[in-house]
């Protein structure tokens, strides 16, 4: 059942994506809803059996390593999976209202998106470092076409920048799997760690991985193509670019660390990464609060909250892991919600300028809510998920006196909070002359599923009981659970 | 293989040439043949590193690097695609040249979204 459920995680959105393909335009929209509405579904067996038995491992096609390939499910993978699978449909649905499937456009979307989600489900599976490369390339391939899609110059721009970014990364990464399978013979992210020592050669084939790693990430300073890409690409893309997207390498550099590279003594490199994620917290932080545009604050917020993710690593402790991989989720759902909530307000107004966002509160009641809501959850207010994930590397950072630490934690959420008043003042502000512009509703459906993400990232606050026990239940190896 | 570490240095130097050119270049298209040749350094350290396995050499690298180069076609493909469309639509091919990609060209009093297609 659990080999079955996983399976159609990774293969009925390839399935579909294929069938896009060739079939006629009348069926193309149950065919797109086939591809993503049951993924929540299939969720069910594998978090069952995480739940009852802890890690889960399959042998693809009944080939045991080290001749074949694994898919391991643990806490973290199946955080992430969930994550992917309420992304996909919630987004996803979102997105029809721009892209239908019978259009030409929207069925190259629809067979990006599906590519995507089906890579996204299949890098979280993977336990080979291979498998993890490829699975890397097509996430990225699928996310750029998906930036680009509308063939506007802004996002053609980025999504160029991007690209070249993340091939470099890509080309960084294969070099450290090359040295890696020279000096330990095997590719198994949980083995070949073990076999190797912290000795020149995988020293730096490790690094030559986290850098590349580090650039698909956006983690500062290696972010300057991150707020252009997600900032012009269109509504759902920037959605599900920083809700998931980014946070898939960032998945793989804690794999790497935490679990690769678990028992080697690299203390100082683990202070280096988390002092990179203390940077894109002030540096993001201090740039989104000068933006002039609603979206373009929004992408520079996803490079400051990207930070708390690397404080996992001097954060080192199982409240540290807990309070991180909440914020994983938190973050992304809140962050979709906002996106939707700002591509909305672009829609509406036809401009998302700062200075133009005056009064949006009586036109887009429910986009203004969305905002305000998943704002709440970012700035890490109780009770919201954010607050608790934030409060959890608090107390970690706490326990083991890391004031510098605490100062980051406590300077990011009051710079988080000016730069979300400062757009939410203008959205419930009353113009002094207002112009009467038309107004292009998105459709009260549309906004509805923006609201329901925020919601989500709401109630993660007031109930985390289960996500929680199951993080604590299974830290990388080494924390003491 | 006899003397790898000649194999590995001249895949060093591939590594090293491309880096430096993607970085010192600012055509797109030089930058793309830059990660394209970054690729085979990795392709040549995969092979050369492969050891032997009951006195026969190892298969896997070779797995492996058709794997890579499968990959890097397509996603070089990908990119050309990316260019070819970028340089008809802003009449660029230079990130550099043009600094504002910040600025979408829709800030007029038209409420409606523009299609985009400046120029």
């Amino acid at each position: 059942m659990l080999a079955e459920a996983l399976a159609g995680l990774v293969f009925l959105p390839l399935l579909v994506a294929c069938a896009l393909l060739v079939m006629p335009r009348r069926t193309r929209l149950p065919l797109v809803l086939l591809g993503i509405l049951p993924l929540p579904l299939l969720m069910f067996p594998v978090t069952t059996a995480v739940l009852a038995d802890g890690l889960q491992i399959i042998a693809v096609a009944g080939f045991e390593r080290p001749l074949g390939i694994e898919w391991r499910v643990d806490a973290l993978s199946l955080v992430l999976k969930w994550l992917n699978a309420v992304i996909a449909v919630l987004v996803g649905l979102y997105a029809l209202a721009d892209y239908h499937p019978g259009s030409g456009k929207g069925r190259r979307f629809w067979i990006l998106w599906l590519l995507l989600i089906s890579a996204l489900n299949a890098l979280f599976l993977s336990s080979d470092l291979f498998n993890l490369f490829v699975t890397l390339e097509l996430m990225t391939l699928a996310a750029i076409g998906l930036l680009v899609i509308d063939g506007k110059p802004a996002a053609l721009r980025a999504g160029m920048r991007y690209l070249i970014l993340a091939l470099l990364g890509s080309m960084l990464y294969l070099m450290g799997v090359a040295l890696i399978y020279a000096a330990a013979g095997t590719l198994d992210l949980y083995q070949a760690g073990g076999l190797l020592a912290d000795d020149a050669l995988p020293i730096v084939a490790l690094m030559l991985m986290t850098v590349g790693l580090l650039i698909k990430s956006a983690i500062f300073p290696l972010h300057a193509w991150l707020p252009a890409a997600h900032g012009n690409a269109p509504g759902p893309v920037s959605a599900v670019l920083s809700a998931v997207v980014v946070k898939a390498s960032i998945y793989m550099i804690w794999r790497l660390w935490l679990w690769f590279a678990g028992d080697w003594s690299m203390d100082w490199a683990l202070t280096v990464l988390g002092l990179l994620g203390a940077g894109a917290i002030l540096y993001g932080s201090i740039l989104a609060c000068l933006q002039d545009r609603l979206k373009m604050m929004v992408a520079y917020s996803t490079v400051a909250q990207l930070g708390y993710l690397m404080l996992l690593f001097p954060l080192f402790g199982v409240l540290g892991f807990a309070g991180a991989s909440y914020h994983l989720l938190a973050h992304g759902l809140a962050k979709a919600a906002m996106f939707i909530a700002a591509a909305n307000i672009l829609k509406g107004l036809g401009t998302d300028r700062m200075d133009r966002l005056d009064g949006t509160d009586r036109k887009l009641p429910i986009d203004t809510f969305t905002f305000a809501i998943a704002g709440i959850s970012i700035l890490g207010l109780p009770p919201s998920g954010g607050f608790v994930a934030k409060w959890l590397l608090l107390q970690q950072a706490w326990g083991q006196a890391g004031w510098g630490w605490v100062a980051v934690l406590l300077i990011g959420g009051l710079l988080a909070a000016i730069y979300l008043f400062r757009p939410l003042s203008r959205l419930c502000a009353r113009p002094l002359a207002a112009p009467e512009q038309a107004l292009k509703s998105p459709g009260k459906a549309f906004s509805l599923l923006g609201l329901l993400l925020a919601l989500l990232a709401l109630g993660m606050g007031f109930a985390p009981a289960p996500v929680m026990d199951l993080l604590l239940g299974g830290p990388p190896p080494g924390m003491a659970p | 293989m006899n003397h790898p570490e000649i194999w590995i240095m001249a895949a060093a130097a591939i590594f090293g040439i491309s880096v430096y050119a993607l970085i010192v270049r600012t055509h797109l298209l030089r930058q793309l043949l830059a990660l394209k040749v970054m690729g085979n350094a990795a392709f040549l350290v995969l092979v050369v590193g492969a050891g032997t396995v009951n006195g026969l050499l190892d298969g896997i690298p070779k797995a492996l690097v058709l794997t890579g180069i499968v990959i890097a076609i397509s996603a070089i493909g990908f990119a050309l695609a990316v260019l070819v469309r970028l340089a008809e639509v802003t009449g660029s091919v230079d990130l550099d040249e043009d600094p504002s990609d910040q600025e979408p060209a829709r800030d007029t009093n038209d409420p409606r979204d523009g299609d985009g297609h400046a120029g």
